[in-house]
């Protein structure tokens, strides 16, 4: 698995709001993507997942153009994103939610998927005829993580996985997080949170105003003097 | 009772207990003349203005196809039920979609603008004539003691309820149904498990469709058909939709079968012209108190 962006421009709505990207992951990586509020974080991701379409640019998987292509073809191939403020089915049971995970990828084999994401999240399994939509942050956050895993990742996509959750859980999704990818899963987490993706992640880019402004392994970028200014104020 | 020197005449019970029955069967074709307004609704979030131009045709073809080739109006089911899905797939697949670039306020204009289409071609190539279907069973039935039922009515009622619960089951049960049912309330969401929501949506409309091709074929037995008869329905369909919850299955069936009991009643007792009035005055009260219908959950 790898995945290539090359100089990928990009706009929401009539806001350009990515101006040159490159970047790449490699099989088996965690790699941060941090930057603050309205960097262009989630357009990237977005533009990566087919929910946008580029400017111009190119981003390449495992060799092959997937510039452009409609989302369930991305999610085909094996780029899962679990967004930005989860996004369950608010209106379907937890059960349902994790069907609906395998509905393009892994549907063969969608029980025994289940079973392996349950053994990760117990807590899911205890909640399973509950909707989705009353369930609290840390478990929807969750949910949202074991639906993206029912596609058989060959890259999952973290969008702010630990936005909005109390500080006990913060660390403990970051400790799963690190364990999904020790199991072999190659990951793009997309945070704020800087210091703790630095500290699970292999590599890291910074964006700022729609460009990368650093990058680097993770363990040169946490003392970098200028990311430690701008992001922890030190 | 004095009410503006008008004397409400006083009828039997067996009378008022006959009436509702009545009601009971008109309110079956409401409800499934609503339910596809309602699934539509519900996940695409437009008012299809054209539902009842697409009634309207789904009539014409169930009465063509008994003029032309002796097929029997429920039979005709088979074909106009299929024809409707692909029809209303394509409709939104091929033109509602495509025109309104994902902005409700134009899909409205463009369904509306569909209706005006389908309306004035039916009434240059079928005319403005009433064209009826003779069953050799339509005055057929059974003695009730209060009333007498046409076995019509009896096939709309079982119709209508057979197909509600299909439509449950469907939603209930099958991947297609459950990405309905996420695409309703979390459309990124529903794409990044990889669902085609622009597929989705042609599936909601065909499904909205082959609901009123169904009615249609419970309908024809019982109802003249011209290039205006799909107004009959859909206003009141909308008033259901409202009624019983905008998005709502039990909402339309519940919904229809009251607007449809309150309908006959007040034909009773008002008379068959004001007697209409009652379905205007049970909506009016329960928005006054419902303000998210009967079975709608209120927004926000």
């Amino acid at each position: 698995m790898t995945l290539q962006v090359r100089q990928l421009h990009a706009a929401y709505g009539a806001m350009k709001v990515l101006h040159g990207i490159d970047l790449e992951i490699s099989e088996g990586e965690i790699v941060a993507l941090l930057g603050s509020n309205g960097a262009g974080k989630s357009t990237l991701n977005n533009n990566i997942s087919g929910i946008y379409t580029p400017k111009s640019g190119d981003i390449i998987f495992d060799g092959q153009s997937i510039t452009g292509l409609p989302s369930e073809k991305v999610v085909e191939l094996g780029i899962i994103q679990v967004p930005e403020g989860r996004r369950v089915f608010p209106n379907m049971s937890v059960l349902e939610n994790l069907h609906l995970g395998g509905y393009r990828r892994g549907r063969n084999r969608r029980d025994q998927n289940l079973e392996r994401i349950v053994s990760v999240f117990p807590r899911l399994s205890e909640r399973f005829n509950q909707l989705a939509g009353t369930l609290s942050g840390g478990e929807q956050q969750m949910l949202a993580i074991g639906r993206g895993l029912m596609a058989e990742p060959k890259l999952l996509i973290l969008d702010e996985p630990s936005l909005g959750l109390s500080p006990l859980l913060v660390e403990e999704m970051f400790e799963l997080i690190a364990e999904l990818n020790k199991q072999g899963l190659s990951i793009f987490l997309v945070e704020q949170n800087v210091m703790q993706s630095l500290e699970i992640a292999d590599r890291a880019y910074v964006i700022e105003n729609g460009t990368v402004a650093l990058s680097g392994s993770a363990d040169e970028l946490i003392d970098d003097p200028e990311l430690r200014k701008t992001y922890l104020g030190l | 009772m004095d009410f503006f020197d008008f004397n409400l005449p006083s009828y039997g019970w067996s009378t008022v207990l006959g009436s509702a029955i009545s009601g009971v069967f008109l309110g079956s074709i409401y409800a499934l003349v609503a339910l596809g307004l309602t699934l539509i609704y519900g996940v695409l979030h437009i008012i299809n203005f054209a539902h009842g131009a697409l009634l309207m045709l789904a009539m014409y073809a169930v009465y063509f196809l008994w003029q032309a080739f002796g097929i029997d109006p429920y039979l005709a089911m088979l074909i106009v039920v299929p024809g409707g899905f692909v029809f209303g797939y394509l409709l939104q697949r091929g033109v509602i979609g495509k025109a309104s670039h994902g902005r409700d306020e134009i899909i409205l204009l463009v369904t509306l603008g569909i209706s005006i289409i389908i309306e004035n071609a039916a009434l240059f190539f079928f005319s403005a004539t009433e064209r009826s279907v003779r069953v050799p069973y339509d005055l057929d039935g059974f003695d009730l003691g209060v009333t007498f039922v046409v076995y019509p009515e009896l096939a709309a009622l079982g119709g209508s309820l057979l197909i509600t619960f299909l439509l449950w089951l469907f939603m209930i049960k099958t991947d297609t149904g459950k990405a309905i049912r996420a695409v309703a309330k979390e459309r990124q969401g529903a794409r990044l498990v990889g669902i085609n929501v622009d597929h989705i949506f042609a599936v909601c409309f065909g499904i909205g469709v082959a609901c009123v091709a169904a009615a249609a074929s419970l309908l024809v037995p019982t109802y003249a058909v011209h290039p205006q008869i799909g107004y009959l329905f859909v206003l009141i369909a909308f008033t259901v939709v409202v009624l019983g919850g905008m998005g709502s299955f039990v909402g339309a069936l519940v919904g229809g079968f009251l607007i449809g009991i309150f309908e006959q009643l007040g034909r009773l007792y008002l008379g068959e012209s004001l007697g209409v009035i009652t379905i205007s005055f049970i909506f009016i009260l329960v928005l006054l108190f419902r303000p998210s219908g009967l079975f709608g959950k209120p927004a926000g």
